[in-house]
């Protein structure tokens, strides 16, 4: 069969427009991902602040669970208040895999409430490939069953909010009572632990755990792009904006938001692990209210609906935030409250958004001295105009 | 074994109570705007320390009047609640109606700050805020009289804030540095606090080898009370015709020329003043501290998922059965009562702690959604959304 010809060549020709953003971006994560390990640590040791290099990497994990709560609040719509569980069921298996090393012996603990063989559960974890299955495995398998089951009913939007949160007290009192099977408030240590024979405190263990966090970092923001981009994205935020009208069309929401909930809980497995070993403990602490809807901040200081945004805003609000409690401890429930008023009613969009909005038409006003002028000069520069529009967004912001 | 049930009977009947008194203010304003208060726990922790700080008045006046402070400290701490809520309301909700995730989240960081306000407030602080006030809303009310007051605004809180903010912070410095311990001690402390109940309220009420403390037995009477105020005043009152009406349908009700907007403020007043009642409540049967509300908040909100909006009958149903299954599970009269069947028996043992009953109670409740995801009593209508 003779193909025709232009099909024929247009199959030789690699269209290199048609990816060339594509390949930008990925040369900019390229490049930050070197600028992470390389430079960045390289000059926070030498202005003498070397453990701020620890804290960038526990930030870094913490940007993992931020990219997954955009995932679902920013695209899709779904606000959950529970991601601590994730969070904490990915942390709690490495850290299981790493109290069983070198040999799987009895952890210690278990001699203090006289336990002297080794709970089922506990088994497979001393396998290391198990323990990485199960980090992400676990939290996808909850998260998938228990939205299953919410969104099967329609149940959505504040419902949802508070079936997330009640589920992670749940997990908290679970984790908090069960001192014979999982050592209860005094959690897991995991710094003192070996892994390949070496000391998981080590600073070259942990640098080893730095370099891994911002590879995994990057491959979440790459699976989280691939995610949202093309028909699957598209369908979430059709999701966000109107869901009965999706339903209508003949899509099934439930489906989808389930997958895209299994997703982000399995991307906070991963960052609970990364930040378990690098915090040295897991406890159920990070099971906490609070520390969950920390986390949806995160994402609203940054941008929601945008993936950049969350990462850096998880960094910008975790460094305020080990700035302000080393100074001024008082101070920082204060601010945590106004941050949340203030991106709520002030900064919808976050500092992306505000960025994309206005930020770009500012930045250009200033360097030009004047506004781009989009309709004809008459009309722009007209101060009758002018002075509606400003009316019409003053009257918009007042709602 | 007959005897251990009705004791579970009436702690949890006494339980539910406490979780429907503090439910019932959220229950209605969730009903009516759709807005979940996530600061409504430290709503009831203000009304709480408000109890103490009344106590610590009456004290002073006696032995008579202090026997009687409870009441005088439930019609303060109503007022001290719905007057923040109603600034709440005004201040911040109100601005995000439609958008009930914004509001939760805007409502956890009030709630934080109140948390930390507690801990922290001192003279100081509160001259400076109450001096801010005066500057920064003052002036720009005094601005607002211009006639061009739309275009300046941006420019005049962006001048006033700093310029306020810095008064009042250099003012409260000032004192702070005067007056020296006097001003700067916190009231409260980040301790809790212990409120003493009236003599009349302490001890209890025999029945059979249980004690029903007299304490429970009043926030009992309270809930009820309670209940049949809101319910006259949901069903009897003009305003309480104008709430329902907007509760059903909102756009309708603005249609025919109800005032939303002051039903609204009306409502969410209410709802805060109830759950400063709540507060006074919780302040009768343990000490209180600024993360007194934390602990109410979940279950609180468990009881408006399954009690349905709209109905105050499915708010009671929720608490009474929430309290009681939580109770009966966690004090392991059931898994006495499967004493023969032996692994039932272990299975009830396994959740026969306080914690453990939440985790099966949430199980429950999950359950429960599957076959009316709507709640108990939901509302009828044809809605796209429902």
């Amino acid at each position: 069969m003779i193909l025709p010809v232009d099909t024929a060549i247009r199959r030789e020709a690699f269209d290199w427009r048609k990816y060339r953003s594509l390949i930008i971006e990925g040369a900019i994560v390229l490049a930050l991902i070197l600028l992470l390990i390389f430079v960045v640590p390289q000059f926070l040791v030498s202005i003498g602040q070397a453990f701020r290099v620890n804290l960038l990497g526990r930030y870094l994990s913490l940007a993992i669970v931020a990219l997954g709560i955009d995932l679902i609040w920013g695209y899709t719509g779904i606000l959950s208040l529970g991601h601590g569980l994730f969070f904490a069921l990915g942390g709690y298996a490495l850290a299981m895999y790493l109290q069983l090393q070198p040999s799987g012996q009895l952890p210690d603990f278990f001699a203090l409430y006289g336990v002297t063989e080794l709970p089922a559960f506990w088994q497979p974890f001393s396998s290391l490939p198990f323990t990485i299955f199960a980090a992400i495995v676990i939290p996808t398998i909850v998260a998938a069953v228990l939205g299953y089951l919410v969104f099967r009913n329609r149940i959505r939007g504040v419902y949802f909010s508070i079936l997330t949160q009640a589920a992670l007290i749940v997990f908290f009192n679970f984790f908090n009572g069960q001192q014979k099977l999982i050592n209860g408030t005094n959690g897991l240590k995991t710094d003192t632990t070996t892994i390949f024979g070496q000391t998981v405190g080590e600073p070259a263990v942990q640098w080893s755990f730095y370099m891994l966090t911002v590879v995994l970092l990057a491959v979440a923001y790459g699976v989280c792009r691939w995610l949202t981009s093309g028909r699957l994205g598209r369908l979430l935020v059709a999701i966000r904006d109107d869901e009965p009208r999706v339903r209508f069309t003949g899509y099934d929401p439930t489906a989808f938001k389930v997958l895209v909930f299994a997703a982000s809980a399995g991307l906070a497995g991963v960052a609970g692990a990364l930040y378990t070993v690098q915090s040295g403990i897991i406890t159920p602490k990070s099971m906490d209210i609070a520390f969950s809807i920390e986390m949806v901040i995160w994402v609203a200081v940054g941008g929601r609906a945008s993936l950049v945004g969350a990462i850096i805003g998880t960094l910008i609000v975790n460094f305020a935030k080990s700035f302000l409690s080393e100074s001024f401890p008082e101070v920082w429930l204060f601010f945590q409250g106004a941050l949340f008023l203030i991106v709520v009613t002030v900064l919808p969009g976050g500092l992306v958004g505000w960025l994309r909005s206005q930020g770009l038409d500012y930045a250009r006003t200033l360097l030009r001295g004047k506004q781009r002028i989009s309709t004809y000069p008459s009309l722009e520069e007209d101060p009758d105009v002018e002075y509606e529009r400003q009316d019409l967004t003053n009257r918009k912001s007042d709602g | 074994m007959l005897t251990g049930l009705l004791d579970g009977l009436f702690s949890g009947i006494s339980i539910g109570s406490v979780l429907l008194l503090a439910a019932l203010g959220l229950a209605i304003v969730f009903g009516l705007m759709g807005v979940i208060n996530m600061a409504h726990g430290e709503l009831m922790m203000l009304g709480a320390y408000t109890t103490f700080v009344v106590q610590n008045v009456f004290k002073s006046f006696g032995s008579p009047w202090f026997d009687l402070y409870i009441f005088f400290a439930l019609i303060a701490a109503f007022v001290v609640t719905a007057l923040f809520g109603l600034i709440l309301e005004r201040g911040v909700i109100r601005y995000l109606y439609g958008r009930p995730l914004e509001t939760l989240l805007a409502t956890w960081g009030v709630s934080l700050i109140l948390q930390q306000f507690v801990r922290s407030v001192n003279w100081v602080l509160v001259t400076g805020i109450v001096l801010f006030c005066l500057l920064f809303f003052g002036a720009l009310q005094i601005l607002s009289r211009r006639a061009n007051f739309d275009r300046i605004r941006n420019w005049a809180i962006a001048i006033l804030l700093p310029l306020s903010s810095a008064i009042a912070g250099m003012t409260g410095i000032f004192l702070g540095q005067t007056y020296k311990l006097a001003m700067t001690r916190p009231w409260f402390g980040a301790q809790n606090v212990d409120v003493t109940a009236p003599k009349w309220l302490r001890g209890g009420l025999p029945i059979g080898n249980f004690q029903l403390s007299y304490a429970r037995i009043f926030i009992i009477v309270l809930t009820i009370a309670c209940l049949v105020a809101v319910y006259l005043f949901l069903n009897r009152s003009a305003w309480g015709l104008r709430i329902r009406s907007v509760t059903q349908n909102r756009t309708m009700s603005a249609c025919l020329g109800i005032p939303t907007q002051k039903v609204d403020a009306l409502t969410f007043a209410i709802g805060s003043g109830l759950a400063g009642i709540a507060g006074c409540a919780v302040s009768l049967i343990g000490s209180v501290g600024p993360n007194t509300g934390q602990n109410y908040i979940v279950d609180t909100f468990m009881v408006v998922v399954v009690g349905g909006v709209g109905k105050l009958v499915g708010s009671i149903v929720a608490a009474l059965v929430i309290g009681t299954t939580n109770y009966i599970v966690g004090s392991g009269v059931l898994s006495n009562l499967f004493e023969p069947i032996k692994p039932l028996a272990d299975f009830f043992t396994f959740f026969a702690t306080t914690s453990m009953a939440k985790v099966m109670v949430f199980a429950l409740i999950i359950v429960f959604l599957q076959i009316k995801p709507a709640g108990l009593f939901p509302q009828k209508g044809r809605t796209v959304d429902a």
